[in-house]
């Protein structure tokens, strides 16, 4: 009887144990494999594209700069990087890879990933993205951070597509139509170019979801280079930083 | 006290310091399980990781 009772004691806090190495993998391993998994991915995509890492100056200084017509990021294939996502806010050194497809594979470990049923970066209509808000990288943890007037960076081949940050709104989870052309209204014929991050909120849990929602602002060919304020960034991600 | 681990650690054989190497070994290899096979398992009753819109399931 003795015996038992202390088999069943050890067993019990050897549980105990697992349940704490648990929590220990998931919210801090799984950061630390991510994290590493996606900056040789960030870095690995940047060195493979041509152009100059810092921004060109304009011929005449001041004078506005205008590269045309706004070409649509290529469509990728289920988990291929389309490119890499720049956002000062979370920090001067936040770049995540961008990958198609939202399904477990792509968002545990690869990054961000794109709606495949949305549209691709720099098109007419809604550019939609999801992306954990705690493990396997977190890489939207500071998605309720965000003020309007900032800016989120997408880097394809492609070129730099400027976003800038409006508002956030709080949905449950089965509100789909926030992928929508124009979000939440089926109706609408979508005449902006929309970009919408998705992720779960409250920041430990998954009752609701958070969306933040941005517009194009502006567009660069990679031969322009990067925008002034993630420049360093792009700099040290193909290597010359 | 402990009855269990006492009773695997008093099986394992050799001297002393081989019993010590060879726990070492084990707990190593039950942590490799837990990483690799059980913790990946448990995260899917976590609701830390559900970010996409219209799923439902804990992903």
């Amino acid at each position: 009887m003795r015996k038992t009772i202390q088999v069943l004691g050890e067993l019990l806090l050897t549980v105990g144990v697992i349940l704490l190495l648990f929590v220990g993998w998931d919210l801090w391993w799984t950061n630390v494999v991510a994290d590493h998994q996606q900056d040789q991915a960030v870095q690995n995509f940047a060195r493979d594209l041509k152009g100059p890492t810092a921004p060109v100056k304009p011929p005449k200084p001041g004078s506005p700069e205008d590269f045309g017509q706004i070409p649509v990021t290529q469509p990728a294939g289920h988990g291929e990087m389309i490119g890499v996502v720049y956002i000062p806010r979370f920090g001067a050194d936040y770049s995540r890879p961008l990958i198609e497809g939202t399904s477990q594979d792509v968002l545990d470990t690869l990054g961000l990933g794109h709606y495949d049923q949305t549209s691709m970066p720099g098109a007419v209509g809604n550019f939609a993205l999801a992306g954990h808000r705690q493990t396997h990288g977190a890489v939207l943890d500071n998605i309720h951070l965000l003020q309007p007037g900032d800016h989120v960076y997408v880097q394809t081949r492609q070129g730099y597509y400027t976003y800038v940050y409006r508002n956030t709104e709080i949905v449950l989870p089965r509100r789909v139509d926030v992928l929508l052309p124009v979000p939440t209204d089926p109706q609408a014929r979508p005449k902006e170019r929309l970009m919408t991050m998705t992720s779960c909120n409250p920041r430990f849990g998954s009752e609701e979801r958070i969306i933040a929602y941005s517009a194009l602002e502006s567009w660069r060919p990679l031969s322009a280079g990067p925008p002034q304020e993630i420049a360093a960034r792009v700099a040290h991600n193909a290597g010359n930083g | 006290m402990t009855r269990m681990y006492a009773w695997i650690f008093r099986h394992l054989p050799g001297p002393l310091w081989l019993k010590i190497i060879q726990s070492l070994i084990l707990v190593t290899a039950a942590l490799f399980l837990m990483v690799q096979y059980l913790f990946p398992w448990m995260a899917h009753f976590t609701s830390f990781t559900d970010s996409t819109i219209g799923s439902q399931q804990h992903s």
